[in-house]
């Protein structure tokens, strides 16, 4: 028994019972199709088709939004989600798709949107049949995220929306998006309101996705075109011009530093070969005993050997913290650790997947398309998508402002 | 992993233990009296000295500091380690000039030989006995195995290098070569035969010493061919204290940089609004706080009796190593002018940093020993 089994409480041990029996016959199994490397990555519809059909029956299941009310299609526990997440890790179980809207738009529309609002888009949003996106960025709104040109105007009892979002992953395939934008112009933070919007629905009305294909040559990502879309005011989510207090509520959950658990699942293999599994530094180790620098094992070069014990420890250091992050005793202040996930943990995969280059030697410079690369391409493939992970949610620049700022008190850059 | 407490076994007593230490050094060593006391002398050519207030060491045994890692059969309070190394952190914070390391890695060697002798040894550290370990050779090997002392028909020969508080402590805990293998040998400063050579040393919150042994007689701790297996035994506390001293010294030099960072103004505002400074002072926070978490989870896994316990040390020792040469490099030229002066503070942190991070193996001397253990021998 683990130590997180010893100590659930009888309602959670039962679940947790509940949870390893279902998934012990309910494993889906290995796709046809190529996974990406995760959600974000999506552009295969049969790819998203195979993990919507997971995360719908984890949701059946009850493993999907636990711990929100039953009324809003949850599972109306309490403290739930972090024993099935822990269970279908260990079960080894594709990852889910719905990232945006159970990471970022479920917890946000939880705390600021009114009832029958909640009613109508959670149960959905959870099942992963609706998959959810995030308007937040623009061309002239990345890390400066207040500077909001997207303008909704009052009409009535609807706001007539105009304007234009980037980097939006999901779009392509989303029925809903979360919105942040302007309603006044002469205030930039007090001047910005959120709403949800049922994109889909609004592709003939204004509302046009178009793809961005990344460095990769992937796509996933997209702009997406506001021409006076028309939206509900009861979509609204607070008041006008608490936009900006909302978003904190999406960002301190897309940085894993907000009271709600988000539902994750994960831990199977995207490949057979151990060698592939671009984010475990157990797995470089094996990729570096299969490949030779200067006619001899990768894995007896001292520098590499160096190199891969530095991003152990990395790695067990931020397993570290998250445990540590936990003890009030053994923290000066309490957002210390938490305002660092975000940036070391993408920091430390960068780096672990840059490593793979020089192990690999001569064979990195072969891509995906090439059936000789080693560990089918995933190593360079992810180093690349890493940078996605080091700008979104807050380039790691602003989170080293934030950190400088908030934890530390030094005097605010600009 | 997942076995161990997630709290790493910090509860209320050591929490408590830990804030007391806390308070004791605000109260009694303030980084000005400390400066005072043991960098009067900037002279380069200064005659070596130890310098250390025997008072606040009294103080330090009667509050039953050096007690807290003996087991209760040897008259100790049986502590996990964890209370030591958050002792530690408050002593590294400090830089307290005292031989209270020494003894608890002289305190873990002794738990490790289990004979009557180190018990009585153990003992005598409850009460007060300062004791620190004649282990290292003059080339400076960290190997258990590597000694120039030599033990035959009960006497000593040979000079322990490196020896650390040597002029501060009463007894050496000295491992010596014999036909069956290393032993480890109990040995009195004053004995006859025993010469302590002070070393001059870059750490004034130190002092260190080689010591030569002539025909000295010598009490068995732990028999020939024991010895070495016990330093093995004790060496992941003995890194994770270590490790602990700079974090504590670490978190000093950040916290102290922050505030200087607040308040020095330049080009018309503090240099903390400035990234090019605010931004490695979050990195050297980054990096406090993996070392911090990685001596937590060693002294813990070290406490559960875990496989991994080694691994855990070295990992803690490897990051802490690191850490201590950056947050002290950053503090140092985050000071300007003022840094780079004998009479600003931070020389005293940085050099017992500097000092600490080589001790019993840097980072990249743990970082060969851990890819031996995780990658395996190199062919």
């Amino acid at each position: 028994m683990s130590d997180a089994e010893r100590k659930d409480t009888p309602e959670q041990a039962e679940f947790r019972a509940h949870c390893k029996d279902w998934l012990e016959n309910n494993h889906p199994g290995r796709p046809d199709v190529r996974l990406p490397q995760g959600a974000l990555e999506l552009s295969d519809p049969d790819a998203l088709a195979y993990l919507q059909s997971w995360q719908k029956s984890a949701y059946d299941a009850g493993m999907i939004g636990c711990d929100y009310p039953k009324e809003f299609g949850g599972g109306g526990r309490e403290n739930c989600q972090a024993i099935a997440n822990q269970e279908m890790q260990r079960a080894k179980t594709p990852y889910l798709p719905n990232v945006i809207g159970m990471g970022m738009a479920a917890p946000t529309i939880f705390f600021h949107a009114q009832d029958d609002v909640k009613a109508e888009v959670l149960p959905k949003l959870l099942s992963g049949e609706h998959i959810w996106c995030q308007g937040f960025s623009e061309p002239g709104a990345g890390s400066d995220l207040a500077n909001q040109q997207t303008f909704a105007e009052r009409d009535g009892d609807n706001w007539v929306i105009n304007g234009h979002k980037v980097w939006t992953s999901l779009a392509h395939f989303a029925e809903w998006m979360i919105l942040l934008c302007r309603t006044n112009k002469d205030d930039k933070y007090n001047g910005l309101s959120y709403f949800v919007v049922p994109i889909r629905e609004n592709l003939d009305k204004g509302i046009t996705v178009r793809p961005l294909i990344k460095m990769t040559g992937e796509t996933g990502f997209n702009e997406v075109l506001f021409d006076s879309v028309v939206v509900d005011d009861r979509y609204r989510l607070d008041e006008v011009g608490a936009g900006w207090k909302v978003a904190m509520t999406t960002l301190a959950h897309e940085r894993g530093a907000g009271p709600l658990v988000t539902p994750a699942s994960g831990g199977m293999p995207l490949e057979e070969d151990e060698s592939a599994q671009t984010s475990s530094v157990y797995a470089l180790i094996e990729l570096a005993r299969q490949q030779e620098r200067h006619g001899k094992s990768a894995a007896d070069d001292p520098l590499i050997r160096d190199e891969l014990m530095q991003i152990m420890i990395r790695q067990q250091a931020f397993n570290q913290n998250l445990r540590r992050a936990g003890i009030p005793a053994l923290n000066d202040h309490p957002m210390r650790i938490p305002l660092q996930f975000k940036l070391v943990a993408t920091e430390m995969v960068q780096d672990l997947q840059n490593i793979a280059y020089e192990i690999e030697g001569a064979a990195s410079t072969l891509y995906v398309n090439d059936e000789n690369s080693p560990a089918s391409g995933r190593w360079k493939l992810a180093y690349m998508n890493s940078f996605g992970m080091t700008i979104a949610a807050g380039a790691n620049e602003v989170q080293r402002n934030i950190l400088g700022e908030r934890v530390l008190g030094m005097p605010k850059s600009k | 992993m997942s076995e161990q407490p997630k709290n790493f076994g910090f509860g209320e007593d050591e929490t408590m233990l830990r804030d007391s230490a806390s308070k004791f050094f605000a109260d009694n060593c303030s980084p000005d009296k400390i400066h005072a006391q043991v960098a009067h002398n900037p002279d380069i050519h200064r005659p070596i000295e130890c310098i250390w207030d025997k008072n606040l060491w009294q103080q330090v045994v009667e509050l039953g500091w050096t007690a807290v890692c003996v087991p209760e059969s040897a008259g100790g309070v049986g502590m996990p380690l964890v209370a030591a190394a958050a002792i530690a952190e408050e002593v590294g914070k400090a830089a307290f000039p005292s031989p209270l390391l020494s003894t608890y890695y002289a305190t873990f060697v002794l738990n490790a030989c289990g004979t009557d002798a180190a018990n009585k040894a153990l003992t005598d550290i409850v009460t007060g006995t300062p004791t620190t370990l004649a282990i290292t050779n003059e080339k400076g090997s960290w190997s258990s195995s590597d000694t120039d002392v030599s033990i035959k028909d009960g006497k000593l020969n040979g000079t322990a290098w490196f020896v650390q508080d040597a002029k501060k402590c009463d007894r050496f805990i000295v491992s010596a070569k014999g036909e069956q293998g290393i032993g480890l040998y109990q040995v009195e400063a004053n004995a006859a035969g025993v010469e302590i050579t002070a070393d001059g040393i870059i750490d004034l919150t130190r002092d260190q010493a080689h010591i030569e042994f002539n025909n000295v007689e010598a009490v068995a701790l732990a028999a020939e061919g024991d010895g070495d297996k016990a330093l093995d035994e004790a060496m992941p506390a003995i890194l994770t204290i270590i490790s602990a001293d700079m974090v504590g010294a670490g978190e000093w030099l950040l916290q102290t940089t922050v505030e200087y960072a607040k308040t020095r103004i330049q080009f018309d505002h503090p240099l903390g609004f400035f990234q090019a400074v605010k931004h490695p002072l979050v990195n050297v926070m980054l990096d406090i706080d993996r070392a911090k978490s990685l001596v937590y989870n060693a002294a813990c896994s070290i406490d559960c009796g875990f496989d991994d316990a080694e691994l855990n040390a070295r990992m803690a020792k490897s990051q802490a190593s690191e850490m201590a040469v950056f947050a002290s490099s950053r503090a140092v030229q985050y000071h300007g002018g003022i840094g780079f002066t004998w009479e600003c503070y931070i020389h005293l942190f940085f050099k017992r940093q500097m000092h600490n991070q080589v001790i019993y193996g840097d980072g990249k001397h743990q970082r060969t020993i851990l890819a031996d253990m995780v990658i395996g021998q190199a062919a």
